[in-house]
């Protein structure tokens, strides 16, 4: 299949997540993407590429299984920019690069002697990308953050949570995805601008800031009605004010630790609902209308908890579903990776192959192009595994040339 | 100049687009909003401006359509059906969010609009995908996130209270950050090309993909993570990170003081809130861990000093939260004593803070009807040359339909007849 993006090279000096979530979807398209690791520290700047999990008992900075699963179809070279050397060929590569990409806390590359105008000496039309907590300008560009910092400070771990109790947050570093995402839509962005103009540029996103826009109608609620979501009562995320619905929960199901969600969208439903659970409270003239289920909320919840607690929550789902109402249980992740039949057909879970882990699966990608679709095969780099393939293709040198860094500890 | 400026968009009206063509119509898109003659539902979704309800009124549809111009089509009609091929005919992608089926029962699905348009890129966004064994089940952001796995992962340490999802439509913003990406890469390939193409995208799949550990530890290892109030899902259960200051507000905190001159300034940061050995006996353990060469998280337990270090650091954190508003405590965490910390903060609250009105975050946009302007979210990232902004507040239902219907060669007295025959809509 044809690659998308196959003429583009990126400079890649992003870690984690949220860096390298970027460039793993230019490398699924194809994108020649060289990451670009510190010798000395074996790459361990990303952390990610010695912690668990582990396929076996190996461990080491080849075996991380989180690496493995945001650098798959990377390139990996070792470079100790602490020589003339490296620095001389950091240049040459950068001269041929289209993009430099990094999620450093900010001045980092700076100090290696690799900022903005320094790349753009290298080539003119250089597309460079930041990507840190708080961004490169602003009064808290030097604060260090991590995930669950940045949800702290742009409001989501706040909006997720039950009423009267500290915030649930997100279990995860769910702005590590997103601030990778939209990382990799500036990247293609600028490369579309560049198309058309010839001009590069320089793009600093701040996960924050970004995180801060996915709260839009909360806060025009406040610029425009004055009205503050830290109030009596608010948050309660899992109820829906935009839209009202009710019921509209996540619901106890026969088991431990076992949810089914349920969301009624209009009296029909409701009804529906009625005609599915057979019980003399869902005929009740108080919860006739929505005004009248939504002002009686949390009986409401108690009745629907009650009839659920009594069931298996995949029965529930598919009882509500045939009745023409949203459901769905709570899926374990063993239940939606092995167990679902919409994400073996979609390949979400596609096998790599590792160069020391062997064959191993990985998180795909949600999308399908009918005509450049995306490709994982191979799997994360392991430190330096690429570094004479990437310095012959791109610079020319040869094999003993290679060597030769190797011995002086360049690379 | 803007990096999409002179793309054509047709965004046929959904809750499942609106983001994705937010994404580019910020961007300088020319995205075309086609709704049916009744409107668009979301234009009654709370909150209203003014607590009033009306379709012009609704924060949530304010939010989600800046910088577009929308028309009312009435695609159950063979006459707005021609109109819309006419406009895609000219467009570079549509962006549509229909039911599985809906679009080829009406004859404008891909294989209908690429014949009309070869270099179409377009881009559908479903809740399990357009061919999936549960493409036709119904979904809700809730059913979604508690399908595609978010849910399993958040809530409290108490696992008798459920599971619990994020506010704020997160299922289709995942949906559309992935949208928009496949729509720039489509892009990308039709200017070296030529060749346009269809993208499905799942938002039950971008979920799936989007829980970090949750989907890695079972793919690799076989276990399963279990949610743990405010911090990552683990299989272990892990020390609480979220501390209670003085004004009710929570901090989370991030990794501990670790290396010596951390701890140095801990103490500076601790004495500079007049916190001595008086009130804080284990100072003492904080001055033992700034003298220290190295210190090791897996000495704990295992060193009683090392031991007593890191306790004395959590204790030391919690008394300053005691006595600090929350930002009072995070500023002189990061600034004072450089420990990751952050506040946590609720939307307008962070909408507020000195740091982003400092970067210009706040957008000022013009609502004509209002007389005044409304302070809107601004850019997620900050683009030297490729202008971000929204060039005008969302439109009025059929505000743009005759203008974008003449500009696209339908002639005058043919508008004309369309409009007195319903097919179309004009501003109000």
């Amino acid at each position: 299949m044809t690659k998308a993006l196959a003429r583009f090279r990126i400079c890649d000096f992003t870690g984690q997540l949220a860096g390298a979530g970027a460039t793993k979807w230019l490398a699924a398209f194809g994108a020649e993407v060289i990451r670009i690791e510190d010798p000395a520290t074996q790459g361990r700047w990303d952390i990610l590429r010695s912690m668990p999990p582990f396929v076996d008992e190996r461990r080491g900075v080849d075996f991380g299984g989180g690496f493995n699963n945001h650098n798959v179809e990377k390139d990996g070279l070792t470079l100790n920019l602490r020589t003339q050397r490296a620095r001389e060929i950091l240049a040459e590569i950068v001269k041929r690069s289209d993009v430099v990409a990094e999620n450093f806390a900010s001045g980092v590359l700076e100090r290696w002697g690799f900022g903005y105008e320094r790349l753009r000496a290298l080539r003119p039309d250089i597309i460079y990308v930041s990507n840190c907590g708080f961004g490169h300008v602003g009064p808290y560009a030097s604060f260090k953050t991590w995930g669950p910092i940045v949800q702290a400070v742009c409001g989501l771990t706040f909006t997720s949570g039950l009423p009267d109790r500290e915030p649930a947050g997100w279990g995860y570093s769910y702005m590590d995805h997103t601030g990778g995402m939209l990382m990799a839509i500036a990247i293609l962005l600028a490369l579309l601008h560049r198309e058309r103009t010839g001009e590069g540029q320089w793009v600093d996103l701040a996960c924050t800031e970004a995180g801060l826009t996915l709260h839009g109608p909360a806060i025009l609620d406040w610029t425009v009605n004055g009205r503050p979501m830290r109030r009596p009562g608010s948050p309660h995320s899992n109820r829906s004010e935009s839209p009202p619905m009710a019921p509209h929960g996540i619901y106890p199901a026969r088991g431990v630790d076992e949810w089914v969600a349920i969301a009624c969208r209009s009296d029909a439903e409701f009804a529906a609902l009625g005609r599915v659970v057979a019980a003399p409270w869902a005929q009740e003239a108080r919860f006739a209308s929505l005004a009248g289920r939504l002002a009686a909320q949390d009986d409401l919840d108690a009745l629907v908890a009650a009839w659920t607690r009594a069931r298996e929550k995949g029965a529930v789902a598919a009882s509500l579903q045939a009745a023409g109402i949203p459901a769905a249980a709570v899926a374990r992740p063993q239940e939606r990776i092995d167990g679902d039949p919409n994400t073996a057909a979609w390949g979400l879970w596609p096998r790599v192959e590792h160069s020391k882990m062997g064959s191993v699966r990985v998180d795909g990608l949600p999308v399908h192009l009918s005509k450049t679709d995306w490709e994982l095969r191979r799997g994360g780099p392991c430190v330096g595994e690429h570094t004479e393939l990437v310095l012959g293709r791109l610079l020319g040198l040869s094999r003993e040339e290679v060597a030769k860094l190797r011995a002086e500890g360049v690379v | 100049m803007s990096a999409l400026e002179g793309t054509r968009v047709i965004e046929l009206s959904h809750e499942r687009t609106a983001y994705a063509g937010k994404l580019l119509a910020d961007m300088g898109a020319d995205v075309v909003l086609v709704e049916p003659p009744r409107g668009d539902a979301t234009r009654h979704w709370p909150p209203f401006a003014g607590d009033v309800p009306g379709p012009e009124r609704s924060l949530h549809w304010w939010h989600y359509q800046t910088s577009k111009r929308g028309i009312v089509l009435e695609l159950e009609d063979e006459r707005g059906r021609e109109l819309l091929r006419r406009l895609v005919a000219r467009a570079d992608v549509v962006l549509e969010g229909e039911d599985p089926g809906r679009l080829a029962g009406l004859g404008l699905d891909y294989p209908d609009l690429a014949a009309l348009r070869p270099e179409l890129v377009m881009a559908s966004i479903t809740p399990f995908g357009r061919s999936g064994p549960r493409r036709d089940e119904l979904a809700t952001d809730l059913t979604v996130l508690a399908a595609g796995g978010p849910v399993w992962s958040c809530g409290y340490d108490d696992h008798s209270l459920p599971p619990v999802r994020g506010l704020g439509g997160q299922a289709t913003a995942i949906g559309g950050h992935y949208a928009a990406l496949a729509l720039l890469t489509a892009l990308l390939h039709r200017a070296a090309s030529g060749e346009g193409q269809h993208v499905d995208v799942s938002l039950h799949a971008a979920a799936n993909v989007t829980t970090e550990m949750a989907s890695y530890h079972w793919l690799v290892q076989r276990t399963t993570v279990q949610r743990q109030t405010g911090r990552h899902a683990m299989e272990p259960v892990t020390l609480p990170t979220q501390i209670l200051c003085a004004d009710g507000r929570h901090v989370c905190t991030g990794v501990p003081p670790r290396r010596p001159e951390e701890f140095a300034r801990l103490v500076a940061w601790l004495e500079s809130l007049g916190i001595g050995e008086l009130e804080f006996p284990e100072l003492v353990f904080l001055r033992r861990g700034a003298e220290r060469e190295v210190l090791e998280f897996s000495q704990i337990g295992v060193d009683d000093e090392v031991t007593a270090i890191f306790a004395a650091a959590r204790e030391a954190m919690n008394l300053a939260a005691s006595l600090l508003p929350a930002r009072d405590f995070f500023l002189g965490a990061q600034q004072v004593a450089g420990i990751p910390v952050g506040v946590i903060y609720s939307p307008e609250e962070a909408f507020e803070d000195a740091h982003f009105v400092a970067r210009g975050f706040q957008a000022e946009v013009q609502h004509p009807e209002l007389g005044r302007s409304v302070r809107y979210p601004g850019a997620p990232y900050r683009f030297e040359k490729s202008r971000w902004r929204i060039a005008r507040r969302a439109p009025r239902l059929g505000e743009h339909t005759e203008e974008v219907l003449g500009a696209a060669g339908i002639a005058r007295d043919e508008i004309e007849a369309l409009l007195a025959a319903g097919v179309i809509r004009p501003a109000l």
